[in-house]
C-alpha cells in the first residue's frame, strides 16, 4: 500500500524552503538570504517566487533544481518557481540569524543599513566591518569585488587574516 | 499611446509598432551588455593583479546577467519562438546594435579602465532614470542593475583617479587613452529614430536629462584626478544602427563559434 501524500501546505513548503542552501555559501539556506520572495499553495500547485542576488549571480539555476528535487522527495511534483527582479534583492533582507551563521562560517556580515547611496563615495568603504576570525573591527578593504558576485575582500589589521566581507546591496 | 506616470504597460498592452521599436531598443541595450561583458571576460587570467583580475570578471559577470534579461525580454517581445541563445548567437554583425565605444579592444589596463568609465558613468545615470519607466519589465531589470552599475561605476571612476593622479606612466597612458576613446561617448546619449520614438512616448528617459549629471560626475572625477577635461567635440556614432567598427566582427567570431560550428550544441 503506498502512502497518499498530504496536500502541500504554505507552511510546510516554507519549512522545506529552510532545508535548501545557499550552494555558494552553504551554512546559509534560502530563507536565511532572504531570496525567496513568496509562496502560493492551489491545491497540488505549488508556485514560489525567487529573487536573484545580482543578476549573474550563477547560483540561481542550482537553487531552482534544489527546491525542486527537495519537494520532489516529499511528493511535490507541481511546482513553478519564478525569477523576480523587483523589488531588487537588498542584503538587508537578510536574517539574524543568517549573519551569525555567515560570521561563524568566516565571511563578515554585511553592515546594516547601508545597502544604498554610500556606493559613490570615491575611496569610501563600509565603516567597521568586523573581522570573522579575531572581531577586530580594525580591517580594510582591498577590493570591492571578491570571490563572487556578493562579495568584497578585506583584510585585518589586526590578526592580518584576509576574509572575504558580504557586501551591502 | 502615451502613458501616464502612474500606469505600467506590458507586453500585452503594446500595439504591434510599438512592440516592433521596443524589440529593437531591447536588443540594442542587451547587445551593449553582452559586448562590453565580453570584452572584460577577456581579461580574465590577464589582469594586471589578482584584485583587479576578478574585479573585472565580477563586473562582466553583472553585465552579461543584465544582458540575459534583456534578450529574455526581447525575444518574448519579438514572439516568434527565438530564444535568448538564438538572439545572441546567431545574428550578424550588422544586426548587432551596441554602441561603438564598447566594442573597443580592451588595449592596456588605461584603455579599459577608460572604456569603462565612459560607458559605466552613462549606464548608471540612465539605468537610475529607467527604473521609473512604465514598462514594467524595463523597470524591473533596471532596478536590479543599476545597484550592481553603482559598484561598477566607483570601480572605475576610482581608477581614473588613481592613473590620472598616480605616476608620470600611468598618466600619460590614461591621456591616451582618452583621447582614443572620447570620441565615441557622444553615441552613448545621441538617440536613433528607435529610441526617439520610444523617448517620445514616455518609455524610456530622455538622454539630455541624463547629460547634467553625467557631466558632473566627469568634472568632479577628473578634477580628483588632475586630468583636463577633453576638448574634442567630433564625435563618431553608428554602432546602434549595426554600422560597426572591424572590431566587432573578431568578437563575435569568438563568441558565436561554437554554435555556428555546431548547430544546435548544449552542454
Amino acid at each position: 500500500m503506498v502512502a497518499e501524500t498530504p496536500m502541500p501546505t504554505e507552511e510546510r513548503i516554507w519549512q522545506l524552503l529552510e532545508e535548501v542552501f545557499d550552494p555558494e555559501v552553504p551554512v546559509l539556506s534560502i530563507l536565511d538570504l532572504g531570496i525567496v520572495r513568496g509562496v502560493q499553495v492551489a491545491g497540488e500547485q505549488v508556485t514560489i517566487n525567487i529573487t536573484p542576488t545580482y543578476s549573474g549571480c550563477p547560483a540561481m539555476n542550482t537553487i531552482a533544481t534544489d527546491i525542486r528535487l527537495r519537494l520532489l522527495a516529499e511528493g511535490i511534483t507541481q511546482v513553478t518557481i519564478n525569477n523576480q527582479l523587483r523589488p531588487a534583492w537588498t542584503t538587508d533582507w537578510m536574517t539574524a540569524a543568517g549573519r551569525e551563521k555567515l560570521e561563524a562560517y568566516g565571511i563578515a556580515a554585511p553592515v546594516n543599513g547601508t545597502s544604498t547611496g554610500h556606493v559613490l563615495n570615491l575611496f569610501g568603504q563600509d565603516t567597521a566591518v568586523r573581522c570573522p576570525l579575531c572581531k577586530s573591527e580594525h580591517t580594510h578593504l582591498v577590493s570591492q569585488f571578491g570571490s563572487t558576485a556578493c562579495k568584497a575582500s578585506y583584510q585585518c589589521d589586526d590578526c592580518l587574516e584576509p576574509f572575504d566581507y558580504f557586501k551591502c546591496h | 499611446m502615451q502613458a501616464t506616470p502612474s500606469e505600467t504597460l506590458s507586453l500585452a498592452t503594446y500595439p504591434p509598432e510599438v512592440r516592433q521599436q521596443l524589440f529593437r531598443y531591447v536588443l540594442q541595450l542587451a547587445d551593449t551588455s553582452l559586448i562590453l561583458g565580453h570584452r572584460l571576460s577577456e581579461w580574465c587570467g590577464h589582469g594586471p593583479i589578482l584584485e583587479q583580475d576578478l574585479a573585472m570578471a565580477n563586473i562582466a559577470l553583472d553585465l552579461l546577467g543584465e544582458t540575459r534579461s534583456l534578450y529574455q525580454y526581447a525575444a518574448e517581445l519579438e514572439g516568434q519562438g527565438r530564444t535568448e541563445d538564438d538572439l545572441a548567437f546567431l545574428r550578424l554583425a550588422t544586426e548587432y546594435q551596441n554602441p561603438l565605444l564598447v566594442e573597443q579592444p580592451n588595449g592596456d589596463f588605461a584603455d579599459t579602465v577608460v572604456r569603462q568609465f565612459l560607458f559605466d558613468n552613462f549606464h548608471y545615470h540612465f539605468l537610475q532614470q529607467l527604473q521609473t519607466s512604465p514598462d514594467e519589465r524595463l523597470a524591473a531589470i533596471a532596478e536590479k542593475a543599476w545597484k550592481e552599475a553603482a559598484y561598477h561605476l566607483k570601480w572605475s571612476s576610482e581608477w581614473i583617479i588613481r592613473l590620472g593622479d598616480g605616476t608620470e606612466e600611468s598618466r600619460q597612458r590614461v591621456e591616451k587613452a582618452l583621447s582614443n576613446l572620447w570620441r565615441y561617448s557622444g553615441e552613448l546619449t545621441n538617440p536613433t529614430a528607435t529610441e526617439q520614438a520610444l523617448q517620445s512616448l514616455g518609455l524610456i528617459p530622455n538622454y539630455a536629462t541624463l547629460i547634467p549629471a553625467m557631466q558632473a560626475h566627469v568634472a568632479k572625477v577628473f578634477e580628483e584626478a588632475t586630468l583636463p577635461l577633453p576638448t574634442e567635440t567630433y564625435m563618431q556614432k553608428g554602432g546602434k544602427e549595426g554600422r560597426h567598427t572591424e572590431h566587432l566582427g573578431y568578437i563575435l567570431a569568438e563568441l558565436q563559434y561554437m554554435q555556428r560550428t555546431y548547430p544546435g550544441m548544449k552542454w
